[in-house]
């Protein structure tokens, strides 16, 4: 056995220092917790992971009834509508899922707060790579409308697809880890989350084309990372639009920075937790 | 020796309301609203808030491998030190340095999902409790052996019973391997059988030579399992003794005078209401009261307390139970059916349920009083195991010519009769 070491618990003035040692020290426990996530996600159901396919197929399908057939919103370049909103729905459907399950991750294990020690930021974290089994799912769909509609992708989905799945969950974590720890204390976010999920869906172009703003109102996108993410995919997967612009960085500071003081926020209000929740 | 445990001026203070079991959550609302408060008049703004003082000031060291009990009433701030020390909450004031991996049982089954199988809650829970894959591969098998629900082990734990849910949960627990075990209550849980099993494991815990801190109400798993234990008593720490004296410190404490133990408001969890108990007294055969009575006399025990609101189906009762934790008996106030029919409500009100031990019936030693006030099959609306201790000398007792202690917790005066054989 190797010599044990010594921990000091004592309580912390000012920001807590982040700890990230800690985390990997548990990085087992994110690994059971994702996997718990799945085991259980479609349990009791009747069509089981399907559900992982019918979610963004049925939203595309109203996407396509609404928005091309009534109201006929002009898309850019010679793509399907319900292939046009399928790309962006996927990344979409992580972020959200992702918001709204590490969001409540705190709350719904709050008896694991109270009686265990573990760093709490285990749980968004899994929460939101657990989506990614979902989104998985969801790509191999993608993959058959594109053969079907007959679309091939860019050269750039090597790197640009996994770089924009990666500016997706960077966003999608910064944002749950001031959401989850404010939920600890104010149960308010829980009844305020589907409205922010739905105000920012409309706010990012998923069911419509982002050349639609245009001029000096454009850049106001650039505040919004999941904007970049959505367009990215659609350059990337179908071609759509000129791809990264100097705007884009603004996009990747802005998740940055959200991300920074998400984990000091949390990492700050960790220690009254078990004692709130 | 090495000290594992070193706890200096440790304190933790919960705003009132936010204390554990009390949920009332902070809202934004409120937060707002008093903003402009608390930035122009800081002082005055705190002097509103009401603090309660979980732990005050509570210092001790544990060396390695010793196993220290810890005894208190509810509220005692038993399981709030518990907490400090395995890092779920920080304290306020006050360091501890802590030599090693601390695992720690304040519940078991935390983290236990119904849905997943027991073999995959196994994993799950293991991980909670901070082991590593290959350690819950390896110990797999030994920990469901000893949960006996081999057969079940890939099936959902929600279509377990519960008890067959608390064996596995605590199979996981019990071959957890830390330096440092902090261990809560858990015994309180499973049949009488499982329980001689945890304790059993509990001991060939403390005999590997880990340290370990064990919180029970049982004092008899305190006696056997510890053989040093400190007393807590309003979030301080009051007493650190061998075992036996600390429990008999503890049993002693809280009573207003001997034989008479009575209960202030805070004593009371609000979930006991509408009934309130006030007091719990003994006396002699002369009406005095008293904590030490001859085995050859009868005693009177007296149980005061308010009903706020009519109780229907409630029964009043005692326990007698030695202090190793063996009950004696058990009787309520409405055991009798005439009594019960009269009473099968009963009204708001002051009340005195009053019985009498007979003479001749208990061996000498020391006993303890529970006291339970209940609805069966409804609520329990009060219970406190260990709410009074009285010493029974046998004075006067059948066999006394013999200056030898008797076995058995029983000493009746019976009638032998004895005859020749013609």
């Amino acid at each position: 056995m190797p010599e044990p070491t010594t921990i000091y618990i004592k309580p912390t003035t000012g920001f807590a220092a982040l700890n990230l040692r800690d985390l990997w020290q548990y990085r087992e426990l994110v690994v059971f917790m994702i996997w718990r996530d799945i085991m259980v996600r479609y349990k009791q159901t009747a069509l089981g992971a399907a559900w992982a396919i019918i979610q963004p197929v049925m939203n595309m399908l109203v996407f396509t009834f609404l928005f091309d057939r009534i109201a006929k919103v002009p898309i850019d370049g010679n793509i399907p509508y319900p292939l046009f909103a399928f790309a962006a729905l996927l990344p979409w459907g992580l972020f959200s899922t992702a918001l709204n399950t590490a969001s409540r991750s705190l709350t719904a294990n709050h008896n694991m707060i109270s009686k265990t020690y573990f760093p709490r930021l285990v749980l968004p974290i899994a929460s939101v790579l657990s989506g990614l089994v979902d989104f998985a799912i969801a790509f191999v769909i993608l993959i058959g409308m594109m053969i079907y509609f007959g679309v091939a992708p860019t050269a750039h989905i090597w790197w640009a697809l996994p770089a924009f799945l990666l500016l997706a969950i960077i966003t999608a974590l910064g944002v749950s880890l001031w959401l989850a720890a404010l939920n600890v204390q104010y149960r308010d976010i829980g009844y305020a989350l589907p409205f922010l999920t739905q105000f920012w869906l409309f706010a990012t172009p998923v069911a419509y084309s982002s050349s639609v703003v245009t001029g000096k109102w454009q850049w106001l996108y650039s505040l919004n990372p999941m904007a970049g993410v959505v367009n990215g995919f659609r350059w990337a997967l179908l071609g759509i639009g000129t791809g990264p612009s100097p705007e884009l960085w603004l996009s990747v500071g802005i998740a940055l920075a959200v991300l920074v003081s998400g984990l000091v926020y949390f990492r700050n209000m960790e220690r009254t937790f078990a004692d709130t929740i | 020796m090495t000290i594992a445990i070193r706890v200096e001026n440790i304190s933790k203070k919960y705003k009132i309301g936010t204390a554990p079991g009390k949920f009332r959550y902070g809202m934004l609302r409120d937060q707002l609203a008093a903003l402009p408060r608390k930035l122009f008049r800081r002082e005055e703004g705190r002097a509103g808030v009401n603090f309660i003082w979980a732990l005050k000031d509570v210092s001790f060291d544990l060396e390695e491998g010793r196993v220290l009990g810890i005894i208190g009433r509810n509220g005692a701030g038993k399981s709030t030190l518990l907490k400090v020390l395995s890092r779920v909450t920080e304290p306020t004031l006050g360091t501890v340095a802590v030599r090693g991996r601390v695992g720690s049982l304040l519940e078991v089954g935390t983290g236990f999902h119904p849905e997943l199988t027991g073999r995959e809650n196994i994993f799950l829970n293991g991980a909670i409790l901070g082991m590593k894959r290959a350690e819950i591969a390896a110990k797999f098998d030994e920990i469901v052996e000893f949960s006996e629900v081999a057969q079940f082990i890939d099936t959902p734990v929600k279509r377990y019973s519960s008890g067959m849910y608390l064996r596995l949960a605590f199979a996981v627990a019990a071959h957890l391997e830390p330096e440092i075990l902090v261990v809560d209550e858990v015994l309180a849980v499973g049949d009488a059988e499982f329980q001689r099993k945890c304790l059993g494991k509990m001991n060939d815990v403390a005999n590997q030579g880990r340290t370990v801190l064990f919180v029970s109400h049982n004092m008899s798993a305190i006696l056997r399992l510890t053989q040093e234990a400190i007393v807590m008593q309003k979030g301080q720490l009051v007493k650190r003794a061998p075992t036996p004296e600390a429990v008999d410190f503890y049993l002693a404490s809280g009573q207003a005078q001997a034989g008479e133990r009575t209960w202030q408001a805070e004593d009371v969890p609000a979930s006991a209401a509408p009934f309130t108990p006030i007091a719990l007294r003994v006396r002699d055969p002369r009406g005095a009261v008293a904590d030490s009575f001859r085995s050859a006399e009868p005693l009177t025990l007296e149980m005061e307390y308010r009903l706020a609101a009519p109780i229907t189906g409630l029964r009043v009762g005692i326990y007698l139970s030695t202090v190793r934790g063996e009950y004696v008996f058990t009787s309520f106030d409405v055991d009798d059916p005439g009594l019960y029919e009269k009473f099968s409500t009963r009204p708001a009100g002051t009340y005195t349920s009053r019985c009498q031990i007979p003479a001749d019936l208990l061996n000498e030693g020391r006993f303890i009083l529970g006291v339970n006030a209940s609805s069966f099959g409804v609520k329990r609306y009060f219970m406190d195991e260990n709410a009074l201790a009285l010493t029974i000398d046998p004075m006067g007792a059948p066999g006394m010519q013999w200056a030898e202690p008797r076995n058995g917790l029983l000493r009746p005066r019976l009638a032998w009769t004895i005859e020749e054989k013609e």
